[in-house]
């Protein structure tokens, strides 16, 4: 795949710089774009250099962030603006290529290997797009120049703010090596520990490591983990009218108060499922995974995940296998902050299924209208108009909308094609 | 008396406006009050700019009198770097 041009534009501390450009007062000062303190989402989202220069991090309670910083000015985030300059920033990379593959708000990587006839070397177009989107929107962006996706990143994340990266074969040794292994998309935490453990903690010894080791260690993504780090990336960039195919459909957040029982953890389930659930009958598909994902107080948390006998799209269903999965994996030493809920191994809802000799199909049945009914009814009169019962039993914890509020995230590198 | 610039503000106006077969605006002139009417003569340029007193939208380059004026558009309101003066 040599001979490719790839970018990733990175934008740097993009919230931050977006209510800077929509509040010039606020420029050059030590701010951090914080979810609100009400919904306990109290985290750090983005902070600015001066305030990240006094340590503030991302994803530090805002307690912890003003421990760091005094004076820090902590603001609210207006996602429909960053929607809109995200939006802005897509066209302009749209101006030189049509694949341009997002990741996240604030990230995309561009292929211009085409363009170049066009508009002139690689390290050109990003120039020009690093002139344009400071033009254009008022804010910078930190770019990876490279032959692939990988690399590309590595790049835009090597120098910040407002550089351009051009890392090729001549200099991949000379930049890449030394850094540490977590920089290298797809080196999660764990990972990293692994690695570390086994005394890889730079890419350069990652890439040295003998493939079939590494395979040893991770499976089969030892051998991607291997390319990667050796600059071989063969992932295509997304062409921008690509439509990522659904795999999964999942919610979970932080919820109003913590959790300390089961009973209301089988309430946030329930609310949790009904949206999934709801999505999925959207998609006019039904899951054969059911996935739990809960996070502590601490922050600390597991997923566990059960393939079902029958593909499901009832909330009731799904939300039971959760609920069974979790309080066979739970032992409630500390209280809960969140919790959430996955459909995954989708299938579409016409699949034809084997019937068991002990299950009801009757009833699934039964049960399916009913979702359907109440599906029909919230389209027409709003999602609270037809609630469980149970909602009612702590209106703090049911009254979250989790369909409506839901947020998309970025989805993971691998799952995207 | 003389008059200091001191620095520049958002500020909303009004502002006329004609549409073309096209779809696109032709600013036709900008009301800061109702004897502040100034007429835009020439449209230079129009393209997506960030604007130094905040904000991100279509810039209309315009010309009033001879003089270069920017006019921006965003999110369906109108906006001029309004001068900020000091009197001595």
């Amino acid at each position: 795949m040599s001979g490719r041009h790839i970018l990733h534009v990175d934008a740097n501390s993009f919230y931050s710089s977006v209510e800077m450009q929509e509040n010039p007062t606020l420029r050059g000062k030590r701010i951090a774009v914080c979810g609100s303190k009400e919904d306990r989402h109290g985290i750090v989202l983005t902070a600015s250099y001066p305030a990240k220069r006094m340590g503030v991090k991302t994803g530090m309670a805002i307690w912890e962030a003003q421990r760091c910083c005094r004076d820090l000015i902590i603001v609210p985030p207006h996602y429909r603006e960053y929607m809109r300059y995200s939006g802005y920033m897509r066209e302009i990379l749209q101006d030189y290529t049509d694949q341009v593959e997002a990741f996240g708000l604030d990230e995309s990587w561009a292929d211009v290997s085409g363009s170049v006839g066009l508009f002139g070397s690689a390290m050109t177009i990003a120039r020009e797009i690093s002139e344009r989107v400071k033009r254009e929107l008022g804010i910078t962006v930190s770019i990876g120049v490279s032959d692939n996706k990988v690399t590309a990143k590595l790049g835009s994340d090597y120098k910040k703010p407002d550089a351009i990266t051009r890392i090729e074969a001549d200099n991949y040794k000379e930049i890449v090596y030394p850094l540490p292994v977590q920089d290298l998309l797809y080196v999660g935490h764990a990972t990293q520990h692994k690695l570390n453990y086994y005394g890889i903690r730079t890419i350069g010894q990652l890439a040295q490591t003998n493939p079939e080791t590494l395979h040893g260690w991770f499976g089969k993504v030892g051998y991607s983990l291997s390319a990667f780090a050796r600059g071989l990336d063969a992932s295509p960039v997304a062409k921008q009218d690509h439509v990522a195919a659904v795999k999964s459909v999942g919610n979970s957040g932080t919820t109003p108060r913590d959790l300390v029982n089961n009973e209301d953890v089988w309430l946030m389930l329930l609310v949790m499922a009904e949206s999934v659930a709801m999505r999925m009958r959207e998609l006019n598909m039904k899951c054969t995974v059911v996935e739990v994902s809960v996070r502590d107080s601490d922050l600390n948390g597991f997923v566990r995940q059960r393939k079902i006998e029958t593909p499901t799209s009832s909330s009731l269903e799904i939300a039971q296998v959760a609920f069974d999965l979790f309080k066979s994996n739970y032992r409630w030493g500390k209280p809960l902050r969140g919790v959430g809920v996955r459909g995954a191994s989708l299938v579409p809802a016409d699949t034809p299924v084997q019937l068991g000799f002990f299950c009801n199909a009757e009833k699934r049945e039964k049960l399916e209208r009913l979702d359907k009914a109440v599906d029909g009814v919230r389209e027409r009169y709003g999602y609270t108009s037809v609630q469980r019962a149970r909602i009612y039993t702590d209106r703090g914890l049911g009254a979250i909308n989790p369909k409506d509020d839901h947020t998309v995230h970025p989805v993971g590198f691998f799952n995207a094609g | 008396m003389s008059r200091k610039i001191i620095g520049r503000e958002k500020r909303y106006v009004e502002v006329d406006v004609r549409f073309e077969p096209d779809g696109h605006l032709r600013p036709l002139a900008i009301r800061f009050g109702p004897e502040q009417v100034y007429e835009i003569d020439k449209i230079k340029d129009v393209s997506r700019r960030a604007a130094e007193v905040g904000g991100v939208g279509d810039r209309y380059a315009c010309v009033i009198h001879g003089q270069e004026t920017n006019l921006w558009m965003e999110k369906g309101r109108w906006f001029v770097e309004a001068k900020l003066v000091a009197k001595a």
